[in-house]
């Protein structure tokens, strides 16, 4: 077992510190010694999408990354997405439209919303279907995911009108 | 959509309230099975087969258990000697003995990922280095993987305890072990004069595909054995009390001792109701003192749980010129997989029962091949059935010249039906759910452009009652806490709250509903079956009935009257004299008078009726690669009462979906010796967003008459018609009958460039 790195990150806006073995992968490293098991294991494998997290506002596959590489990086987890006083405009939308149902895939879909949003506002369906194509959902068949996320678009507009 | 009717008669029944569990799942807050985290939890790992057949000869843990960091390594050994006894876990029964193999392979592996031992250690990685080292010396035998090779005399046999019992008489045939382990047979009227009397008949075999569930979470469990023999074990189940008496019989221990805390689930679909990791993280955590957590990997899901079965099925039907059924015929021979077990009889059961069928025979075979041992998913055994027959209907309109929508509407099951295996129907929505498609924008628009088709199929899947129970313990402000046992796997806390609300005359707002563990909630049977909402939700309506009750006895009481005399109607308590006291008004008497008012309800009642849905699709077929492009889908299903209309949608919407990657592009590939080639979400292809257009969901409410609210379980049928639904738009789109599934690019290019060459050939 090699020695334990030391890995400095801004992690939902506070730089945080922590120790990892280098064979430790990102996902890892945030559920088990971070935590913050709100970023989901679904494959470990980078087919699911389901422990999706933002790198420096990139949609990225945690189990694909090692905790070492994010040094000096700027990550943005489902925990760190909603403000003090309620909830984000994109959990909103989810929750209204009933766009989740055993909700595994949930805390992925809403970072890969984000940062689809954050880079284009007003997505049409199909560019929305083809962002999301790397985030797997069994229950819901999309089409309430593909809704909550046309919401979330407006929703974030009215909100910076 | 179509819950006017609902929401006239209810005020809460038919609206769409915010999930209770909603804002904890988009913010990561809710807990799944995975993120249990105990103080001093060892992780574990399991040694898997990599032989799909072979006797065990030998394990040798040595090397495992001297690694620096294992605590812990378990085998079969560890075991106790389970019986061969039977046990009903709920939905079906299990003999123990297979069961516990099945955990840890006993003397013989049977496919390949078959667990063999686990290892527990500070972390995963150790325990993962431990377990690779642990030696097993193995005799390989020849598998077998297909379903009809399996049923020859010259078959390599699975188990040597199995012989084939005859059912429904039950009787037990032959003393040679075989893989064949039950025969069903179901027969009404007479087959032959109704083939007599028929003007076409259609004959047609099918080949599907063993498909797994595909739910994105892994299985899991962390289990901890007290000093005083007591096991508690947190894990993401559709069953806790169904866990409890699987870990509870295969450990050895009294089922009291055992408790079960059901996590979060994310997803489930039939295949989280078996035990495979709560038993042996039990036995790793009572060898090493400390909570044990064992989640599987990708490859172990694919590898070594779930499937649904791959089949062959032969279907037979023949109709008269007014295109009335004169009789039908069905052999299925279903993959059990290692163990007996398959869906055999609800396949049976379900092949021809949306019809009015005179003259019916169903013969259906129950074998084991080496493959993992398969389990329920969504409506088990339905949909391999419905590919075969709704696509041999198909045949006969187009040979009858009739509409495939008018055929279904002329031959519809109705209530008074006798289904070929002897129930016969009560009040059902078969024929709605056809009118509903006839009358659908999607069916009256025409097709656009060439290689497109259109398909229409229907499917029929029950609505188990099994047994439920529920307390609801009013506090002093009016909020109502309610305390239940199904694990709620999409949804189903909120429509079970919802029932109880309108039954109070309170807002589903004022229900705070908890999934209970096993020493917490009553007796509850698993989450399946489509049965949650159906017979959970009458077992909170039944707790709201006797909080009713006792707030009647309460004011009663209060103005001295008869408790006769008084009336509960809309959240209010009413009096022979006008009295008038509010659910509100009662809930702070309540307190302050010490006399706490808990509600208690249970259900177990009869399957009453069932579902029906009626599917249409339209397809394009790229003609250069076969590739199928789903263009437009309607789902038109009886939902009986739409509680929250929302989540039934859902429930149809990823029904369809799953059908709709059954028909076109799952399927486990095997090589010969049995080692699976896709055991990742990269190569067994399940649907993306990308791959799907929206799906139109039609809400059909035909009340059960059997229920309180007139509810019908939702959940399973919409999975039965997609693969049918499919194959019959291709075949108008291409003019090629696929009949086996997946209907997968190659495979439908395959007959394109077949049914080019012939033409060519001929010209």
């Amino acid at each position: 077992m090699a020695t334990k790195r030391i890995v400095t990150a801004i992690i939902n806006g506070k730089e945080e510190q922590f120790l990892c073995q280098p064979r430790q992968t990102l996902l890892e490293a945030l559920r088990d010694d971070l935590d913050m098991t709100g970023t989901k294991e679904g494959c470990s494998n980078g087919n699911c999408g389901a422990c999706t997290v933002l790198i420096d506002g990139r949609p990225v596959d945690t189990c694909l990354v090692l905790a070492v590489e994010i040094d000096g990086t700027d990550i943005q987890t489902i925990e760190g997405l909603a403000p003090a006083d309620g909830l984000d405009p994109i959990q909103n939308a989810f929750l209204e439209d009933a766009a989740l149902q055993c909700g595994i895939c949930t805390p992925g879909f809403i970072m890969s919303t984000k940062a689809l949003l954050d880079r284009n506002p007003n997505p049409t369906e199909q560019e929305i279907r083809f962002e999301l194509a790397g985030n797997l959902c069994r229950c819901t068949g999309y089409d309430k995911i593909v809704r909550a996320v046309q919401d979330a678009a407006k929703k974030r507009q009215e909100v910076t009108v | 959509m179509a819950t006017s009717e609902s929401k006239k008669k209810y005020k809460v029944i038919g609206t769409r309230p915010i999930r209770h569990d909603g804002v904890d799942k988009v913010t990561g807050r809710a807990k799944y099975g995975g993120d249990v985290n105990l103080t001093g939890m060892l992780h574990a790992a399991m040694l898997r087969s990599p032989h799909a057949h072979a006797n065990i000869k030998s394990i040798d843990t040595s090397k495992a258990e001297i690694i620096p960091g294992v605590h812990a390594v378990v085998t079969h050994a560890d075991m106790p000697d389970a019986t061969d006894k039977v046990v009903n876990l709920g939905e079906g029964t299990v003999n123990l003995k297979h069961l516990g193999s099945n955990v840890l392979a006993d003397k013989k592996v049977l496919y390949r990922g078959h667990a063999i031992a686990a290892v527990a250690a500070d972390n995963i990685h150790i325990a993962r280095e431990a377990a690779a080292l642990i030696d097993v010396k193995y005799e390989v035998l020849p598998a077998v993987l297909d379903v009809l090779e399996a049923m020859q005399d010259d078959a390599p046999v699975l188990n040597a305890d199995v012989r084939t019992e005859e059912l429904p008489a039950g009787e037990t045939s032959g003393d040679k072990p075989t893989n064949i382990a039950k025969h069903f047979q179901f027969e009404l009227g007479d087959v032959e004069k109704g083939f007599a009397e028929a003007s076409v008949i259609v004959e047609r075999e099918f080949k599907t595909a063993t498909v797994h569930q595909g739910y994105i979470e892994p299985h899991n469990a962390t289990a901890h054995w007290n000093a005083d023999g007591h096991i508690t074990v947190w894990t993401s189940t559709q069953g806790s009390f169904s866990v409890r008496h699987q870990v509870a019989e295969l450990v050895g221990v009294p089922l009291g001792f055992v408790k079960v805390i059901p996590m979060e689930i994310g997803g489930g679909f039939g295949g989280k109701i078996s035990v495979y990791l709560q038993p042996v993280a039990a036995l790793l955590s009572k060898k090493s003192g400390k909570p044990v957590k064992l989640i599987m990997d990708r490859t172990d899901v694919f590898e070594a749980t779930g499937p649904t079965p791959g089949s062959y099925i032969k279907v037979k039907m023949g109709a008269n010129s007014d295109g009335l059924i004169t009789a039908a015929e069905a052999y299925l021979s279903y993959e059990a997989g290692g163990y007996p077990g398959s869906p055999i009889a609800p396949g049976c059961m379900c092949i021809f029962a949306c019809y009015n069928i005179p003259n019916g025979k169903i013969d259906g075979y129950d074998v084991c091949v080496n493959k993992p041992r398969t389990n329920a998913y969504r409506a088990p055994g339905a949909t391999n059935a419905a590919m075969a027959a709704e696509t041999v209907i198909d045949e006969l309109c187009e040979k009858l010249g009739m509409d495939p929508a008018e055929f279904r509407l002329k031959n519809a099951c109705k209530e008074g039906t006798r289904r070929i295996d002897g129930p016969v129907f009560s009040r059902i929505g078969m024929e709605e759910t056809v009118q509903a498609i006839q009358n659908s924008e999607h069916y009256k628009t025409e097709l656009t452009g060439p290689n497109q088709g259109r398909g229409i199929a229907s499917g029929f899947w029950f609505n188990c009652g099994l047994r439920s129970s529920v307390t609801a313990t009013v506090n002093g402000d009016g909020c109502v806490a309610l305390l239940e046992g199904s694990t709620d796997i999409g949804g189903s806390r909120a429509a079970i709250a919802m029932q109880l609300a309108e039954t109070l005359g309170i807002t589903a707002e004022e229900v705070i509903p908890t999934v209970g563990d096993t020493d917490s909630a009553g007796y509850t049977d698993v989450t399946g079956g489509s049965r949650v909402t159906y017979a959970t939700g009458w077992a909170a309506y039944e707790a709201a009935k006797d909080i009713q009750r006792q707030m009647i006895a309460a004011a009663a009481d209060q103005w001295e009257v008869d408790p006769a005399d008084v009336s509960y109607d809309d959240g209010k308590i009413i009096g022979p004299n006008d009295q008038v006291l509010t659910f509100h008004e009662m809930a702070a008497q309540s307190v302050k008078t010490s006399q706490p008012i808990i509600g208690r309800g249970v259900s177990e009642h009869e399957e009453p009726g069932g579902a029906f849905a009626t599917h249409a699709v339209d397809v394009e077929v790229d003609p250069d690669t076969g590739k199928v492009t789903v263009l437009r889908y309607t789902a038109a299903q009886d939902v009986g009462t739409a509680i929250h209309p929302s989540y039934v949608e859902g429930q149809i919407q990823g029904g369809a979906v799953q059908g709709i990657g059954w028909g076109l592009n799952e399927e486990y590939f095997y090589d010969d010796s049995g080692k699976m080639s896709n055991s990742s979400f990269l190569d067994y292809r399940i649907p993306t967003c990308l791959d799907l257009p929206m799906i139109d969901p039609i809400l059909v409410e035909v009340p059960n008459p059997g229920h309180p609210y007139g509810v019908r379980g939702v959940g399973e049928v919409p999975i039965i018609p997609p693969p049918a639904a499919l194959a019959n738009a291709i075949y108008q789109a291409t003019g090629i009958r696929m009949q086996q599934l997946p209907m997968s690019p190659p495979r439908l290019m395959h007959e394109i460039l077949k049914k080019r060459a012939a033409e060519n050939g001929g010209s």
